[in-house]
């Protein structure tokens, strides 16, 4: 049996095809008509054409649990795609670039002047009991005064249309890789709709980001050496990692494979001995960094390396201590620091959002816990929070007294009814929640992906998106109606 | 320049990937040896187990077909078949960045078949599509790598684990494969020989090649002369040694590891190997096995321990050198 679209049942729920009277969105026309001509049979073979590829392309992410281990997981996809609009899309952009221009100043701003503490904008006490603030890297100005040179931004649609911002990601965000390769198995599956649709490509990301890094060299040189960072094969990103060192030509190390000598310079080792080394992409959290610097105990960093990165003969991406902006409290803010270094009004809203530390919001928050989403401050991977309608009365109890033991560790948003798009559920098709997750490039220009990597609940009603918590992604296609 | 823990893992993953297709390929001839020979000779499968050096890991006493090929293809010992095709993948997994993704798609899908097929692998009927399958899928690999690949050090170290490995399988082939099958009163003992030398050869593949090259018919003298001295049969010795003297001698700190293989390389070229009893014959492989893995140790020391020739370089040296 073909999906009628006018029994697709969107309950009350904002979809990203099928408007509310069971009509395909404009921009989502061609794909509901194409889809509507296949039967489950179909539909079904699309999946394991799909699966197929993505098991012999090899693309995993690995999941740690305690009975297991670490376990290499096929990546779940699924094969109807979500569309937004260009015209939409351009606004995004917009708003995204606005965002990100406003945090690396005031990123800037923490380790330098502070003005917007002096100014009375930003709490003091805030950024004293910030877990991501580095007192190390005081002083420091880092090439073209940029800090946050990868960041991903978590964006939902509510029930009333508006894309909101829920989350910046500015330590080491990641999905990239899957956003490229969801593109082409895309490819290989749906070949007949990409020559009918204006689908816009993805696939400059991987030259964007060497060209942001290489614009980071401390060195002046046509060819400088830039190298991606890993934690090693047991990281859940590494297959990403693996991917953007391919996409991009430069080496993929881990910390064994770097050394700082006494020059206070970063190199390789290589088979002939050591090379210099320009640029670092480390997709390492800044306390494994470096064992002299942070946690003696780090077996995944590099002796030294701050001392180079201070002394300018390293460029590293993202710049230590950015995460101070990667922070849920400081999140809530976001509208204010863009008003205050761009004297600008804010593109794309912030999801509203109680501060815990605040005691009206507290209270309000204690007594709504059965409303609400509770989120520690810095915790990323969906890990550590509450869903309040969804939680046990235990689970409710429990958070009450995390919150009041440290109301500056969370922050509570109502719980958002993020918008669904058609997914395929035992060969028919049915709605389910999604977010969107684009990255943003900054060094002497600012660039945005096209689209983002679209992230779906598979189970039914299920909020939670991430991969680690069984969730599955969709290929992202922007498509010009104009054009 | 290549990242040293880069270039060691290219030449792990090629050494898996050559001892994978060996071992595929002993198996099969094995099996089809086993039907020709008198029933009751069971140690014909032992011998398979010695060639992989792994009888202290054998735990069953019984040397039935069943049992070693259990063990030889799915165990999870580090020497069964799915172990090398999933280490050769693991080290693939590492080095994704620098090759070709068609080379890691194609390795990914030889592990996920070899471990899906596993136990059609130890069932008469399906063995033989099972291991034709193992050999093809490693050739395609080499063809895929041949096809694609930059013909930089990451291709170079990928020759170098190749061909060290080929050495290396083919003195154990032979090796075991040389000793008595049958005992010597047997009246039909030189039927027997001639199938011996047979299955040497096409355990190495190189039946229709040793025709061509030797122009004479199986025997001892001629066989081992082919396997270990001739320049042309690829799976020879000599072929694998002369390769990696050519191999070496583009890659910078070659000198110490140069002169190890050409060690080796006049070991061979001044064999009398006519005059080699079997006893002789075996210490002669041993003499060259050392070797191999002297070869290695070398190689680990001037390229992937990532310091370069000079072992402990001194900091202000290294600015005078890169000043």
């Amino acid at each position: 049996m073909s999906i009628d679209w006018k029994h697709y049942d969107v309950a009350g729920l904002y979809d990203e095809m099928i408007d509310s009277k069971g009509r395909p969105r404009p921009e989502a026309r061609l794909l509901a008509d194409y889809l509507a001509t296949l039967d489950a049979d179909e539909l079904n073979q699309l999946k394991a054409s799909a699966d197929l590829a993505i098991k012999e392309m090899g693309v995993t992410f690995t999941v740690y649990s305690q009975e297991d281990g670490s376990i290499d997981r096929q990546w779940p996809f699924d094969i109807v795609p979500r569309v937004i609009a260009k015209r939409e899309w351009d606004q995004v952009e917009a708003g995204l670039k606005q965002r990100v221009q406003a945090l690396n100043l005031f990123i800037d701003d923490l380790y330098h002047d502070q003005k917007i503490v002096k100014d009375k904008i930003f709490p003091k006490a805030l950024l004293s009991k910030s877990k991501n603030f580095r007192p190390q890297c005081v002083g420091m100005n880092p090439p073209l005064g940029i800090w946050a040179h990868i960041c991903g931004s978590d964006l939902v649609r509510h029930s009333d249309g508006q894309m909101y911002v829920l989350e910046d990601n500015l330590r080491v965000p990641s999905g990239v890789s899957y956003l490229l390769e969801n593109r082409q198995v895309m490819k290989r599956v749906f070949a007949d709709l990409f020559g009918d649709c204006n689908i816009m490509p993805v696939d400059d990301y991987p030259s964007q980001l060497f060209d942001t890094l290489a614009a980071l060299s401390p060195r002046p040189a046509d060819y400088p050496q830039v190298v991606i960072l890993t934690p090693g094969i047991y990281n859940s990103a590494y297959f990403e990692h693996a991917y953007l060192a391919q996409q991009m030509g430069c080496d993929l190390v881990e910390g064994r494979d770097l050394v700082v000598e006494a020059d206070d310079c970063v190199y390789m080792k290589t088979i002939s001995g050591l090379a210099r080394v320009d640029v670092i992409y480390r997709r390492i959290d800044d306390l494994y960094l470096d064992p002299e610097a942070f946690n003696p105990d780090s077996a995944l960093g590099v002796p030294g390396l701050m001392r180079a990165w201070i002394a300018g003969n390293v460029a590293l991406a993202n710049a230590p201590g950015a995460g101070v902006a990667d922070d849920k409290v400081v999140y809530t803010y976001v509208p204010d620091i863009i008003r205050y270094y761009l004297d600008q009004a804010p593109i794309i809203p912030n999801v509203p959002t109680w501060r815990c530390m605040d005691d009206d919001a507290r209270s309000y928050v204690l007594e709504h816990l059965d409303e609400l989403v509770v989120k520690p401050a810095n915790e990323s991977g969906g890990y550590g929070m509450m869903i309040g309608p969804a939680a046990t009365k235990k689970e409710r109890a429990q958070f009450a007294r995390l919150i009041k033991a440290d109301p500056r560790n969370y922050i509570a948003q109502p719980t958002l009814n993020l918008s669904t798009v058609p997914t395929l559920v035992d060969g028919t098709l049915a709605p389910r929640h999604v977010d969107l997750r684009p990255f943003i490039l900054s060094a002497d220009q600012i660039q945005v992906t096209t689209g983002g990597l679209t992230r779906v609940a598979l189970r039914k009603g299920s909020l939670v998106v991430n991969s680690s918590q069984g969730g599955g992604s969709k290929d992202t296609w922007i498509i010009d109606t104009e054009g | 320049m290549m990242l040293a823990r880069v270039a060691e893992n290219i030449y792990w993953m090629a050494r898996y990937l050559e001892r994978a297709e060996d071992l595929a390929r002993l198996i099969k001839v094995n099996a089809n040896l086993t039907l020709d020979l008198p029933k009751g000779l069971s140690p014909i499968w032992g011998q398979l187990i010695a060639i992989t050096g792994a009888e202290d890991d054998y735990a069953s006493r019984d040397y039935n077909e069943q049992s070693v090929l259990r063990f030889l293809i799915c165990n999870q010992s580090p020497l069964s078949l799915l172990s090398c095709v999933s280490s050769a993948r693991e080290n693939a997994r590492t080095v994704r960045d620098v090759m070709p993704r068609e080379v890691w798609e194609a390795i990914n899908t030889l592990f996920l078949q070899t471990r899906e097929r596993q136990q059609q692998a130890i069932s008469k009927r399906g063995r033989f599509d099972f291991l034709v399958s193992v050999i093809e899928q490693c050739q395609m690999i080499a063809g895929i790598l041949a096809g694609t690949m930059n013909r930089d050090e990451g291709y170079t170290f990928l020759r170098i684990g190749r061909y060290l490995e080929r050495a290396d399988m083919t003195s154990r082939i032979i090796d075991i494969r040389s000793a008595n099958l049958v005992p010597d009163a047997t009246l039909t003992q030189t039927t027997y020989d001639n199938l011996q030398w047979m299955s040497v050869l096409k355990s190495l593949t190189g039946y229709q090649m040793y025709r061509l090259e030797m122009q004479t018919r199986i025997q001892r003298r001629e066989v081992l002369r082919f396997l270990f001295q001739s320049q042309f049969f690829p799976r020879s010795i000599g072929h694998c040694m002369s390769r990696l003297q050519e191999l070496l001698s583009t890659l910078p700190n070659h000198e110490r590891v140069l002169v190890a293989t050409h060690r080796i390389k006049r070991q061979l070229d001044n064999a009398d190997l006519a005059k080699l009893k079997q006893t002789e014959l075996q210490l002669f492989i041993d003499q060259l096995q050392v070797g191999f893995g002297g070869i290695h140790d070398d190689l680990v020391e001037v390229f992937f321990s990532g310091l370069g020739a000079a072992k402990t370089l001194h900091p202000a040296q290294h600015q005078e050198q890169t000043g």
